[in-house]
């Protein structure tokens, strides 16, 4: 019985997986790895890891593949130009290449004791309660670490993705420059430094046409 | 079932991911054969953890879920920032790295 | 053991050092002649401190005349022995006193001499440090001492040399003069290593020690050290074949001249030769190269003096030749007579230079013979101080030269053999010196005055409207690196005139020291340092001395009737005889062809190994191949590299995909 699961399983998560590289909008492909998600979730299962594969399809297909939908939502598939001819053959070959070699290591005599059926089921393995009791005891700090990683991925992503103020062609942004961000004689640092001096000379750097008889009568 | 299959199983996965990395010029799409790739570590990894006993992969598994998260938001950031610049969304376009 | 001699030694060497430091550190700002009083109150100190030095060895028995004395060591360590140690005996305090003393007097001639040159604080420096560097060496306890000063001296002689610096002959002289020295000081430093290998001390004292121990008697190892001790001597003294700079160093000023060049510098080789007598005892082959080459010195520098034209380099040959007296006298074993030859001769040599330096000054800066005459009444002072160098220089009876010249020969003589023939040479060049030196003089101060000499009787001091260089004729100024406008002359100023006064009066009643027969003031006083030679303790019977001055004193005579007979009483003789003989003429006018012939056999191939060594050495191999090779080479690699990084995401991609495909079938392969 769990054999039959196991292939059917296998068979459909392969199928996922080669849908996400066959399939040409994008959003068909994010499709085709939440179906690949669901099926390794199931073999999880079968491997007696049911928080990790609760975790899968929560986390991973439910949150991470969301945010993917919305952002091919937003960006938008279009159509896409075909893959430069060499590497277009070469891809497949050198990941054949690997995956056969990767077979010869595992069937073969190469790592031994992976023919085993697996340890003795003791019963709570896998659960919620182990899975916890592990992570706040004996791995403690990779926890307290991916929860730090998990701000600065936050952070990250804000700063990447926000909107700047003004954005627009670079004869916006100029002109977003070139306005004083302050009245004048209103006490900076550069104000003492003499910031009318500083200003008026990156003014001149931009316009020097329009600036340069401004500036002329006003030496400081 | 012998442990053998899962790990079989896993890297062909690994490798169908990676083909795509290599084949695809869609950076989201290329982003999404990474996590192909991650899946399949993530397999063989809950495979020995079940052959040893010990929850260990498990723990091991769910940390790289956390770095796929991570990874995901980070990248799908650039893509939206580069989407946001009005240049293409190819990855043989973005090339001005070089030596 | 160290005491007061060595105190006074000491004292000796650190009165010049201090006067070169101070007149150098405030060169600017010396007001008028400071500087010049200031070097001559430090070579006085110095003189002062060497009598006293003599008063103290005087004071001690005469066993007990050799001190040494080591301030600082430098290198001591297994089988090397280099320290700062001045030895003091009575060669080094004989050659401390004529240093000294005659350089006090030379200071004191320049005083007046350079008194409107731009670089009058500059040359008193230089003239200090010169007298610090022949004291260093004539002072030096060891080999290695002795070398830094022989070194020192090359470079001063150099500074001198090349004192009026924006003339080209001048500084072309000077590199001249520094090159054949260099040459020297590899010979030196050569046979100090020939020597020291057997001996492993570089102390004097203990090295002559042990020569008899280690050393068999013309041992090859010796003959070869001692030779090539010789090439320092030779260069340093002028000898053939490494004299070639000594006619161009007269583009010096004339103290210069004087000091270096007659009096201290070109003794050096004398000198060493002298204090390497237990060596050159023991290797005869070597010594007989010395007295070879002192030989055929004389006698070529006494030939080509007979037609040189400039009244300097008449001069400048006649020292060569009488080097060549000293270093055959040192060479076979006469030292004493060989060294009271060589303070004699700084006696009458600096005050011929004196007294050219005085004539020159009447002349406006000429140097030629041709265009003196008849200053006798002009320059009545100059005049008699140039007949009474030249009387002791031809060696015309009483004066010290003719005492110490036939010293010399008589030595050779009771030698006998193949020195015989050395000997009897000798006198030819004697007699040739008769000839050269009062054709100089006659020619300078007799017959027809010239427009200079008659201004000069009303009164009036010649002046050049553009100077010029003697030598070329070509136009100078009077600014710094050339000489100052004035002209000075003996009559006219006080300190010339006290300085060649002394010199005289000791030119005439130096030879009373060492009168055969009566007193042998030099050689008894020199007793100590040779009291280990074989060949300083022959006594000549003193008929048979007697016999050699008194054939010396004829043929002196004789040479000085000749040049009368010439240039006085027959004028026509001359240029009738330069016609008659006219390639002879040439061949001695172009001195032997001897620059030709350094030019040909040294500098022409070095000149041309210099250019090969730019142009394919230096250019192709090691800029071209090494360099640049190098450099083409890390570029082309790291261009090749470069096109690794395309910029293609999956480029890279592939390249990790496989790089792990191939580290995982390198696992494979090794572990099955």
């Amino acid at each position: 019985m769990s054999a039959v699961l196991f292939f059917v399983a296998a068979i459909v998560a392969i199928a996922g997986a080669i849908g996400v590289v066959i399939l040409r909008n994008p959003f068909y492909s994010v499709l085709a790895l939440v179906v690949h998600l669901i099926a390794l979730a199931t073999l999880f299962l079968l491997l007696r890891a049911e928080f990790v594969a609760a975790a899968q399809v929560i986390i991973y297909a439910g949150a991470v593949m969301v945010l993917y939908v919305f952002v091919v939502a937003y960006v938008g598939g279009g159509e896409e130009l075909a893959a430069g001819s060499t590497l277009r053959i070469l891809g497949p070959v050198f990941a054949l290449a690997l995956a056969i070699e990767l077979c010869i290591a595992m069937l073969g005599s190469a790592l031994k004791g992976i023919s085993a059926k697996g340890a003795p089921y003791v019963p709570g393995f896998g659960s919620p309660r182990q899975i916890g009791t592990l992570f706040l005891t004996k791995y403690l700090f990779p926890f307290e670490v991916a929860s730090l990683l998990l701000l600065v991925a936050a952070i990250g992503a804000v700063v990447l993705a926000r909107r700047r103020r003004g954005l627009g062609t670079p004869e916006e942004e100029l002109e977003a420059r070139r306005r004083p961000p302050r009245p004048a004689y209103t006490g900076t640092m550069a104000e003492a430094a003499g910031v009318r001096h500083a200003v008026e000379s990156a003014e001149q750097e931009l316009e020097p046409d329009v600036v340069g008889q401004r500036s002329g009568t006003e030496e400081s | 079932m012998a442990i053998g299959w899962y790990l079989v199983v896993s890297a062909i996965i690994f490798c169908i991911g990676a083909a795509g990395v290599l084949t695809r010029r869609n950076p989201l799409v290329i982003l999404l054969c990474l996590e192909l790739m991650l899946n399949a570590a993530n397999l063989a990894l809950i495979a020995f953890s079940r052959l040893h006993g010990g929850e260990d992969g498990q723990i091991f598994a769910l940390i790289v879920m956390v770095v796929a998260a991570c990874e995901v938001t980070v990248g799908l950031g650039l893509i939206v920032a580069i989407y946001r610049r009005r240049l293409p969304i190819d990855v043989d376009e973005m090339s001005e790295l070089h030596g | 053991m160290s005491n007061s001699a060595t105190t006074f030694g000491w004292l000796v060497l650190l009165c010049p050092l201090v006067g070169t430091t101070v007149i150098a550190l405030g060169w600017r700002r010396w007001p008028g002649r400071t500087a010049g009083w200031l070097g001559t109150l430090a070579i006085a100190l110095s003189f002062g401190f060497s009598i006293a030095m003599f008063a103290v060895l005087m004071n001690h028995s005469p066993d007990d005349r050799i001190f040494s004395s080591s301030l600082w060591d430098y290198v001591v360590t297994a089988g090397v022995d280099a320290k700062l140690s001045i030895l003091v005996d009575p060669l080094s305090v004989y050659m401390a006193l004529i240093v000294t003393g005659v350089s006090m007097l030379i200071h004191l001639y320049s005083v007046s001499y350079m008194n409107e040159d731009r670089g009058f604080s500059r040359y008193f420096s230089y003239l200090n440090f010169f007298v610090f560097s022949m004291l260093v060496l004539v002072m030096a306890g060891n080999f290695f001492l002795l070398i830094v000063g022989w070194a020192f001296v090359g470079a001063a002689s150099y500074l001198l040399i090349s004192f009026w610096y924006r003339r080209s002959t001048a500084t072309r002289a000077g590199v001249k003069a520094f090159v054949i020295n260099v040459f020297g000081d590899v010979g030196l430093v050569i046979g100090t290593f020939f020597i020291f290998r057997h001996t492993g001390t570089l102390d004097f004292v203990r090295a002559f020690a042990a020569v008899p121990h280690v050393f068999t008697h013309n041992q090859a190892d010796l003959v070869a050290g001692c030779i090539f001790l010789l090439l320092g001597a030779f260069a340093k003294s002028a000898q053939v074949p490494l004299h070639t700079w000594l006619p161009d160093a007269m583009e010096g000023p004339t103290p210069v001249s004087a000091l270096i060049h007659a009096a201290t510098m070109v003794t050096a080789g004398v000198y060493l030769i002298a204090r390497m007598h237990p060596l050159f005892e023991e290797a005869p082959a070597a010594a007989d190269v010395g007295a070879i080459i002192g030989c055929l010195t004389l006698i070529v520098a006494a030939t080509i003096a007979i037609v040189q034209t400039d009244i300097k380099r008449v001069i400048a040959y006649s020292t060569m030749s009488q080097i060549g007296y000293m270093v055959m006298g040192v060479s076979v074993g006469a030292y004493s007579a060989g060294l009271f030859h060589l303070m004699t001769h700084a006696f009458f040599k600096a005050l011929l230079f004196m007294a050219a330096g005085s004539i020159i000054g009447a002349m406006a800066g000429v140097q030629s013979l041709d265009r003196m005459g008849g200053f006798r009444r002009a320059l009545p002072f100059t005049f008699a101080c140039f007949v009474i160098g030249g009387l002791a220089l031809s060696g015309m009876p009483p004066f010290s030269g003719w005492l110490s010249k036939d010293d010399i020969l008589a030595f050779l003589d009771h030698r006998g053999g193949g020195f015989l023939i050395l000997g009897i040479l000798g006198y030819v060049g004697a007699f040739l010196t008769g000839i050269y030196t009062f054709r100089m003089i006659f020619r300078a101060f007799y017959r027809d005055p010239v427009p200079e000499a008659v201004e000069l009787e009303h009164g009036h001091l010649a002046h050049a409207d553009v100077p010029r260089n003697p030598m070329t004729g070509e136009e100078e100024d009077t600014d710094v690196g050339f000489p100052g406008p004035g002209h000075f002359i003996a009559e006219r100023e006080w300190p010339m005139k006290i300085a060649m006064s002394v010199l005289a009066v000791l030119a005439v009643i130096g030879g009373v020291l060492q009168i055969p027969g009566v007193d042998s003031g030099v050689e008894r006083f020199l007793e100590p340092t040779f009291a280990d030679s074989k060949l300083a303790h022959t006594q000549i019977a003193t008929g048979a001395e007697w016999l050699g001055l008194v054939i010396g004193a004829l043929i002196a005579i004789a040479g000085i009737t000749v040049a009368y007979v010439i240039y006085i009483r027959s004028p026509e003789t001359a240029p009738a005889l330069q016609k008659r003989f006219a390639g002879i003429h040439r061949f001695l006018a172009n001195k032997w062809y001897f620059d030709e012939l350094i030019d040909l056999l040294i500098v022409r191939p070095a000149a041309w190994f210099g250019r090969f060594c730019e142009s394919v050495l230096e250019r192709i191999v090691i800029s071209g191949t090494i360099t640049d090779g190098t450099v083409g080479i890390v570029r082309a690699g790291s261009a090749a590299v470069r096109r690794l990084q395309t910029g293609f995401l999956r480029y890279y991609a592939a390249l990790l995909v496989v790089g792990l495909s191939a580290v995982a079938l390198y696992f494979l392969i090794s572990s099955s």
